[in-house]
């Protein structure tokens, strides 16, 4: 069984925005790895002249109408911003990207 | 059941009020057992019921599913009522609209008791990964009942609802209305719509009932179904009343059996499956083998499919817009990105984060044309089988799972053995196409009776053919 190193471990917790505790890295490695291992089974199927599936019922560029995008009604505004963690002013509050 | 009530409503033999009252009864002596509800929702289900009464009393006509109580997944959206997906990150969100298949129940008068128990976020085959409640199955308390949509299945197991909502990505109706012993229909993908169901695997999710008989199957999904505009993948209606198709015939219907299927199977699974069969024959089917050369590779396409869909579909959940937001300023910084890390860390459970670890990892940059593109073709030939299948048989037969419901904990352990439970409903996912399943026999095991159900498969869009030929079977 190939096991991940603790690096691609860690890297790919900050990819997934996932905090992960030294005592938890051991684990994944364990998981992800025999997961992994039992993906490659693919690798032995020949797959060179086929195409990756569409959309299963085949439709294709489904778009909206233009002009049917309508304001938010106040009510929908409070359902929504019930739920907001930080706000302020009416609007989500997000802390600074950049530093 | 479904018709049965709806009469009794019309003729005002029974008031909706009367009966939802009964069933909130049944529910408090009951589920304190069970531990299938995560939320009850007692005021809105009598407003719904006495104004049902009120138009039966003014002569009004009603639909078939007015006045009946249902319970809903909690990965559902219902508009003012608590959502959480049986996660911690939502466990104080209040969904601020309606799915589109809770508009149309409310439409036709349905009655919403609850919202049921499910594993986190739709990840699991047993409920077991819950991070409120483990749910038991009500055959044998010392099992599960299957999952994720083990609440739905053991309410409706347990008379604690008429039917119940769930959703499908990978068997999660099937499996535990398998072990439950009630009737599971995955629509095709697209049949019904999506909007208002919180996303795991989009190309893969489905919604649909669990109920007490297929008939009941057909008679629900006749209001779910149905194209939306807020659903880009939701196919055109049918404008079918699929209840209607319930001839009662299959003389003549073509039955396909795969071998991979039943031979793994222990010799009593597989004595019910071939008694099964024989019935098929009796009622005038013939039952032909046919072959999925494929299908070996049908879970490892699966996981990598959706555990990258997952990783993509979970990214919302970032203590921003909604849900648990965490800052543990004691072991990270205080900044935007320790926000991310720690309400994900913390909110998310286990099982959630190792499929978003998976699916970041196949996605990721060297890896994704081993992985996501190798599986996305994989599945185009899986997709193939079903259709050279199809081109000699009507239906496709097979087992719903390896076993009847097991005991709690049997499988926590051990990821790999939990994804094994999949290993028959995962294709008609991976294809498309609908599947039901019903209950086909029992296991006696400890002295308790283990259902065990038989899944059919169909074509795209043959949910009339689905559910007559297991409404037949059913019925005789």
């Amino acid at each position: 069984m190939s096991v991940l190193k603790k690096e691609e471990v860690k890297h790919i917790a900050e990819l997934a925005r996932i905090g992960i505790k030294e005592k938890e890295i051991a684990r994944y490695q364990k998981d992800l790895s025999s997961i992994l291992d039992y993906f490659k089974k693919l690798k032995a199927l020949n797959t060179q002249n086929v195409k990756p599936a569409e959309h299963i019922t085949g439709k294709k560029n489904v778009y909206r109408q233009e002009d049917t995008v309508k304001e938010t009604k106040e009510k929908e505004k409070e359902g929504i911003l019930k739920n907001v963690p930080h706000k302020k002013d009416g609007k989500i509050k997000v802390k600074s990207v950049l530093n | 059941m479904i018709n049965e009530i709806h009469q009794k409503i019309l003729n005002q033999e029974i008031k909706a009020v009367e009966l939802v009252e009964k069933y909130f009864k049944k529910i408090e002596k009951e589920d304190k057992n069970i531990q299938a509800y995560l939320t009850l929702t007692q005021d809105l289900a009598l407003e719904q019921a006495q104004a049902i009464d009120n138009k039966v009393k003014r002569g009004e006509a009603i639909g078939k599913l007015a006045g009946i109580p249902l319970a809903i997944k909690d990965n559902i959206l219902i508009q003012g009522i608590r959502a959480t997906s049986a996660s911690k990150i939502l466990d104080n969100y209040i969904a601020p609209y309606d799915a589109t298949v809770i508009r149309k129940l409310k439409k036709e008068g349905a009655v919403f008791l609850g919202k049921t128990n499910m594993d986190e976020f739709a990840m699991g085959a047993s409920t077991e990964t819950s991070a409120y409640q483990k749910t038991k199955n009500p055959r044998d308390l010392s099992r599960v009942p299957g999952g994720s949509s083990g609440g739905s299945a053991a309410v409706v197991a347990s008379d604690q609802a008429v039917w119940a909502l769930g959703s499908d990505t990978g068997g999660s109706i099937r499996q535990p209305a398998s072990f439950c012993g009630v009737v599971g229909l995955k629509p095709t993908y697209g049949r019904v719509s999506r909007y208002g169901l919180m996303a795991m695997a989009s190309s893969f999710d489905q919604i649909g009932p669990l109920t007490h008989s297929v008939e009941d199957a057909a008679i629900t999904l006749s209001v779910l179904a149905g194209e939306d505009k807020k659903d880009a993948t939701s196919a055109k209606s049918s404008d079918k009343l699929y209840e209607n198709y319930l001839t009662g015939d299959i003389q003549g219907k073509k039955i396909g059996i795969v071998q991979e299927h039943y031979e793994g199977l222990d010799k009593e699974m597989k004595d019910i499956f071939f008694q099964a069969i024989d019935k098929f024959k009796k009622l005038g089917a013939i039952i032909e083998e046919i072959e999925m050369p494929h299908n070996q590779y049908a879970l490892a396409t699966y996981y990598i499919l959706i555990t990258s869909e997952v990783s993509s579909n979970m990214a919302r959940y970032d203590g921003i817009k909604y849900g648990l937001s965490i800052d543990d300023e004691e072991n990270s910084g205080a900044g935007l990105l320790e926000t991310y890390l720690d309400t994900r860390q913390y909110g998310l459970g286990a099982e959630v984060k190792r499929r978003i670890m998976l699916g970041t990892y196949a996605l990721s940059a060297g890896y994704y044309d081993a992985y996501y593109k190798k599986a996305q073709k994989v599945r185009n030939l899986i997709k193939q089988d079903y259709k050279k299948a199809f081109q000699k048989v009507d239906f496709i037969f097979s087992p719903v799972a390896p076993e009847v419901a097991f005991k709690f904990g049997e499988k926590m352990n051990d990821p790999l053995k939990m994804y094994l439970s999949d290993i028959y409903t995962i294709t008609a996912n991976l294809a498309g196409v609908p599947a039901i399943s019903f209950p086909i026999g029992n296991l006696t095991i400890d002295e308790k009776k283990l259902p065990v159900g038989g899944q059919l498969s169909a074509q795209w869009f043959d949910e009339e053919g689905l559910l007559n030929t297991a409404y037949t079977w059913e019925e005789n």
